[in-house]
């Protein structure tokens, strides 16, 4: 694999993510396609995803959740809006209530993938990314699935609060 | 989605930053305005070279930036500058640099089954 470029625009709120692949069109399609191989990518080690429902055509829907450390689930959903199989898809990718449900009080980022065979051989993947305010993508780092350094900034203010 | 050791290693450091009463009244009254490390000096009863010590442990974790001006070392919080788009930007291409290369390792791999 190799990163080609990633490119962000803070203005709008946009991330695009250039890789190419020594691997044909289907098996890199094939990454989102199958869950069992979504799942080994999709979360960090420390947080596995697990995919509960795939339904990767247009009108579909994929659910999943990772689980932390601590045994903690964190559910996500992806409403799907187009797919061209095996060169692009379209989806919506939100956050879950504990009962897996869509909750629509938290943002979605809406993600464009194409995948295409380069001329000289392989694969070349661009994968979108566009948030729909900086509110939203900071509310997006804070939810549950960014642990880390975000949540902790998130408590500076309580920490720094006069006692 | 981020939990990889740089990070881990990120947030103790803010932690540890944020666990001294010293450190944190100098984080407060940096984000309140700029400070001189020598008006610190004057402010706690320490050597100039210990409130160095506690400015330096807040800048390794990224809370503050110093700067020289003149004779003087100013300090300034960053907190502004972590909660920007910028960085916001920043961590996400964090969680998709180490998404994509778990996505080529997969992807090389060997098909169970698959032809020779």
């Amino acid at each position: 694999m190799s990163m080609t470029s990633i490119e962000k625009d803070v203005d709008a709120l946009s991330m695009v993510v250039t890789c190419e692949f020594d691997a044909p069109v289907d098996a890199v399609w094939e990454l989102w396609a199958d869950p069992r191989k979504l799942e080994r990518w999709w979360g960090p080690p420390t947080y596995p995803a697990t995919v509960v429902d795939h339904d990767l055509v247009a009108g579909g829907r994929v659910s999943y959740y990772m689980t932390g450390p601590e045994g903690d689930q964190h559910g996500g959903w992806w409403r799907v809006v187009a797919v061209d199989a095996p060169h692009s898809f379209e989806i919506e990718d939100g956050f879950a209530d504990e009962d897996g449900n869509e909750n629509p009080d938290l943002p979605t980022t809406t993600m464009r993938v194409t995948i295409e065979a380069k001329p000289e051989g392989g694969t070349r993947m661009v994968t979108s990314s566009t948030f729909p305010s900086r509110e939203a993508m900071e509310q997006m780092l804070e939810m549950g699935l960014e642990e880390g350094l975000s949540a902790a900034i998130g408590q500076i203010d309580a920490i720094l609060a006069p006692g | 989605m981020v939990a990889d050791m740089a990070e881990e290693q990120r947030v103790d450091r803010l932690f540890q930053a944020l666990a001294d009463a010293t450190r944190r009244d100098i984080l407060q009254r940096a984000m309140a305005g700029e400070l001189s490390i020598s008006a610190l000096a004057r402010d706690y009863p320490m050597s100039m070279a210990a409130v160095q010590k506690h400015v330096a442990v807040l800048e390794r974790a990224g809370l503050v930036t110093k700067q020289r001006r003149g004779r003087e070392q100013l300090v300034r919080s960053s907190i502004e500058t972590v909660r920007s788009a910028h960085h916001l930007l920043d961590e996400l291409e964090a969680i998709w640099r180490e998404r994509m290369h778990r996505f080529g390792e997969v992807l090389a791999e060997p098909t169970q089954g698959g032809t020779p």
